[in-house]
């Protein structure tokens, strides 16, 4: 039963590492991006999170009224200001830019709250639980993650096929300059890409703060779960990064129940099995 | 009716120049354990060993377009191999330094069979999980300190030589000769027949592929070759600190992001660029450690706008400013004066 119970906090945890991975996932699919410094934004809006709520004294949900539009912004005036800066057929300059960012982020943060490790305090809905026949208890908020992370990844495969800015995505990601032609701007579309990418984040990052404690450093970690994810599911796949997350969370917890220290180490492990078997990822649908 | 001859030539004499000069630097650095102190000696390593991860990382990178963020993962790799050749196998340090680089060299075989799946950034991350990896793994070693880490023993200390003064400068020249060796083959690998291929890949992967140069052999060899010779600066990295932690021996930070800065800085895709980056690196380290994180912000709001405005660093703007090459690369036309 324990390990039924661990394979089932696998599935749900799994759900916050595609969240992670959607917002990577989205951008690369549609400018051939690698945000470096992703998982220190989610971090930063952790730390957002934590600011808006304690100080207007609000549920950390409800921070993401504040928190939502600020990273939206955030990643619009973030893609055009510097990142279409460094787009074109070399693929350093994107790498190393958002490298940098990673660093100022990180830095920034220590700056401002220390190296403390810091809690989102979300009341009783941590705590209960629901239980099912057979002694296996799910609880209500990673039940609630989970379900809130397939939500908007529906969310956004509606967006990219079923939306005209969706079709604007597809055609700057297949040939930019006949979409340019065609009067799109591309500039723009890349910054609404980013823009989307950051709310994905923000929600991401709220998430995050409640489940665990988080610190300035924690970044890389996530920023790696997801691309991870991304890998394993496959390269441009939203419903495939959902099963990468889902795999990556599920051999995370078996690894951790062998073995404490084995945690990260299954993860990482899964991730290169798969790169090893199936190099394009399960279900790939893109050319990297 | 005479035709005109043209013979082509590499070096200048601004190149010959600078060798002269090099010569003699190396010449005055061999002599530091007399005329610097301590502290300065201890510098003077570090820098060199900076300098030599720096001119590897751009080999890989600048060269190759193996964008690598993992390099900490050979680092540690080194550190955690001398430990583990002198505390368990009994080997002398000094030994166990170029065993290290094969052993370094030898694992990085299957990693490239895995991570060289992966393009551009990805492949970039991927070399971070392989580091990440690493660390975990060694920090699951009980008999190395687990996660806490581990000193080297006395006895081992002292069998480098017995006494202090003498085991720090023999420390410093083995890393001032490893930073020569490194610089010269990285500069005799660029001029061969295998470098000018390398070059052409960088300037044009698809170009280069239709004349027939074979793309994954050519990065696996330099792959192969900087894995190597990381994995022995990070034996000589802890043998100097004595003590070795997974957090220390993979730092993200320490081993491969300052490695960055300090090649974008300097001049990416140039030998000279991370000699000039690691002179600005420290000389910016020096003035302004005391400011602790703003000085990290500051070196990364640096390393963007260099990015940004100046692609090719101060070296690249240097060089197409003045027109020189202290490490001649390119080949010139020269018209033979004829004698008749």
């Amino acid at each position: 039963m324990d390990w039924i119970n661990s394979i089932i906090q696998g599935i749900l945890v799994g759900g916050l590492y595609a969240l992670f991975a959607a917002g990577l996932s989205l951008i690369f699919g549609v400018m051939r991006l690698v945000n470096i410094a992703h998982g220190d934004l989610i971090i930063l809006s952790a730390f957002l999170g934590l600011t808006v709520s304690s100080s207007l004294n609000l549920h950390p949900f409800a921070s993401l009224i504040v928190v939502l539009p600020i990273m939206g912004f955030f990643g619009y005036l973030l893609q055009r200001g510097i990142l279409n800066k460094t787009l074109g057929n070399d693929i350093l300059p994107p790498l190393l830019v958002t490298f940098g960012l990673s660093v100022i982020i990180q830095n920034g943060l220590m700056e401002l709250y220390t190296a403390d490790p810091q809690k989102m305090n979300a009341g009783n809905i941590e705590v209960a639980s629901l239980s099912l026949p057979g002694g296996l208890n799910i609880g209500w908020f990673p039940l609630l993650m989970f379900i809130i992370s397939i939500i908007i990844i529906g969310i956004l495969q509606f967006i990219f096929y079923k939306t005209a800015l969706g079709r604007a995505f597809r055609a700057t990601s297949d040939d930019q300059e006949i979409a340019q032609l065609m009067g799109l701007n591309k500039n723009h579309i890349y910054g609404l890409a980013m823009a989307i990418s950051m709310i994905v984040v923000a929600i991401a990052g709220i998430f995050l703060g409640i489940r665990t404690s988080f610190d300035p450093a924690a970044g890389p970690s996530r920023l790696i779960f997801g691309f991870e994810a991304v890998i394993i599911g496959g390269l441009g796949n939203l419903w495939g990064t959902l099963i990468g997350g889902i795999i990556l969370g599920v051999s995370q917890n078996i690894g951790a129940k062998i073995n404490p220290g084995w945690q990260l180490l299954a993860g990482h492990i899964a991730f290169l099995v798969v790169l090893a078997i199936r190099p394009k990822g399960l279900f790939h649908r893109v050319d990297g | 009716m005479a035709t005109d001859r043209f013979e082509i030539v590499q070096s200048s004499s601004t190149s010959r120049i600078s060798i002269f000069i090099a010569f003699f630097i190396i010449i005055i650095l061999f002599f530091a354990p007399w005329w610097a102190g301590r502290a300065d000696i201890r510098l003077l390593s570090e820098i060199f060993l900076y300098l030599s991860l720096a001119s590897l990382w751009n080999l890989l990178a600048g060269y190759c377009g193996l964008v690598s963020v993992g390099q900490q993962a050979f680092v540690g790799f080194g550190g955690y191999l001398l430990f583990a050749l002198t505390i368990f196998a009994g080997f002398n340090p000094l030994l166990a330094i170029p065993i290290s680089g094969i052993f370094g060299a030898l694992i990085s075989l299957p990693i490239a069979f895995l991570i060289f799946r992966l393009r551009g950034a990805y492949f970039a991350i991927g070399t971070w999980v392989v580091a990440e990896v690493f660390r975990l793994s060694f920090a699951q070693i009980q008999s190395l300190g687990g996660g806490s880490g581990s000193s080297l023993p006395v006895a081992i200390v002292k069998s480098i030589a017995s006494n202090k003064a003498m085991r720090e400068s023999l420390i410093y020249w083995m890393i001032l000769g490893l930073t020569v060796l490194i610089l010269v083959s990285v500069y005799l690998i660029l001029r061969s027949r295998r470098g000018i291929a390398l070059i052409a890949i960088r300037d044009n992967e698809l170009a280069s592929k239709s004349l027939g140069i074979n793309i994954t052999r050519s990065k696996l060899f330099v792959y192969i070759i900087t894995s190597g010779l990381t994995t022995i600066l990070g034996a000589l990295i802890f043998l100097q600190k004595l003590r070795i932690s997974p957090d220390a021996a993979f730092n993200v930070n320490d081993w491969t992001a300052f490695v960055i800065f300090i090649v974008v800085i300097g001049g990416i895709g140039t030998i000279e660029g991370p000699i000039i980056g690691v002179l600005i690196f420290f000389l910016l380290r020096e003035t302004l450690a005391d400011l602790g994180t703003i000085y990290l912000i500051m070196l990364g709001c640096v390393a963007i706008a260099v990015m940004i405005k100046a692609p090719k660093g101060v070296w690249g703007f240097v060089s197409s400013t003045f027109k020189i090459e202290l490490f001649p690369l390119s080949r010139k036309l020269k018209k033979q004066i004829k004698e008749n």
